[in-house]
């Protein structure tokens, strides 16, 4: 599988960056190109793009703000556009929210407070690319640890995108105050994702847990095969 | 030119850091404050030939995020900007 050709966009302040491409070599056995927020072009012929955690520019103005309108990400929008798969993590579905690629925002948590420990979360959808290694239904454990996860959208909004499937997981114990608990959202052709959980974080049980490794080899399995 | 931005949280939405004020307002003693919204005021120094679309246009791609918030753009009058 080392023609598994996926790419980390490193923004000023991302921190889970290098999580994410450790994540996607287990997975997939090739070690992801690393890509800067300033950099104009994504590499060619990409599989995969991952957006990953952090504070990038400081959370200015609103979390994932800045960063949405970074040079890199107009590549992103484009090539997700031509239906490669994105998943943006924690600081990535903020930045996706921002960039208009996935519906709803990501606003304070509930009770103000930072959030960091294990949550439980229902497999909501377990067709798309990134969850076809779960059953619908199933319980996993992922790690959260975010200040601004707290997702929101419309009623009209969140009653599409339940009707449409596109609601990838939800929190067991809603440990944000999110919306119908949505903690993991699909775009809508189903090659996007964003998700507050870090399954980067859970790849190997000296992690405490290998759940999310099942996410990066759905992913992996569904793009060059088994 | 001095322009302000004042972006607000859309009616309906929760504001978590409104309420949050709310309480402290509370425990200090305060009564009578019925509700607490916290929002964002950013100034902005233009061209005098800026046009009222580029403002426009600046507050929906970047300064409010259309989803959550809305916006209500102020121009300062020049003897209280210089003041």
């Amino acid at each position: 599988m080392s023609g598994f050709r996926a790419a980390v966009v490193t923004f000023p302040g991302s921190n889970c960056d290098r999580d994410m491409a450790v994540a996607l070599e287990a997975a997939s056995g090739a070690a992801p190109i690393r890509v800067w927020h300033g950099d104009a072009q994504l590499p060619e012929r990409l599989d995969f793009i991952a957006l990953p955690g952090g504070f990038s520019y400081g959370d200015y103005l609103r979390s994932g703000a800045m960063a949405a309108r970074s040079p890199i990400m107009r590549a992103v929008v484009e090539a997700a556009g031509r239906g490669v798969p994105v998943l943006g993590v924690c600081n990535g579905f903020q930045v996706l929210t921002e960039a208009g690629l996935l519906p709803g925002a990501l606003m304070r948590n509930a009770a103000i407070t930072f959030v960091c420990r294990d949550a439980r979360l229902k497999v909501e959808n377990s067709q798309s690319l990134f969850t076809s290694g779960f059953g619908a239904g199933d319980e996993i454990v992922i790690p959260v640890a975010h200040h601004d996860g707290n997702y929101f959208a419309d009623d009209g909004t969140l009653d599409r995108i339940e009707g449409e499937g596109r609601v990838a997981f939800r929190y067991l114990d809603n440990v944000n105050g999110s919306a119908r608990s949505i903690a993991g959202v699909l775009g809508e052709a189903g090659n996007v994702l964003g998700m507050m959980p870090h399954p980067e974080r859970a790849i190997e049980d000296a992690q405490g847990g290998s759940d999310g490794r099942i996410l990066f080899e759905s992913a992996v399995k569904g793009l060059v095969g088994a | 030119m001095k322009v302000r931005v004042h972006v607000s949280l859309k009616p309906g939405v929760l504001d978590p850091q409104g309420r949050a004020i709310h309480h402290s307002l509370e425990g200090l003693g305060f009564s009578g404050v019925r509700d607490v919204r916290a929002g964002r005021l950013i100034e902005l120094d233009v061209d005098d030939a800026t046009s009222d679309e580029a403002l426009d246009e600046m507050c929906r791609k970047l300064l409010a995020n259309m989803v959550i918030e809305n916006y209500r753009i102020e121009k300062v009058p020049a003897a209280e900007a210089s003041a």
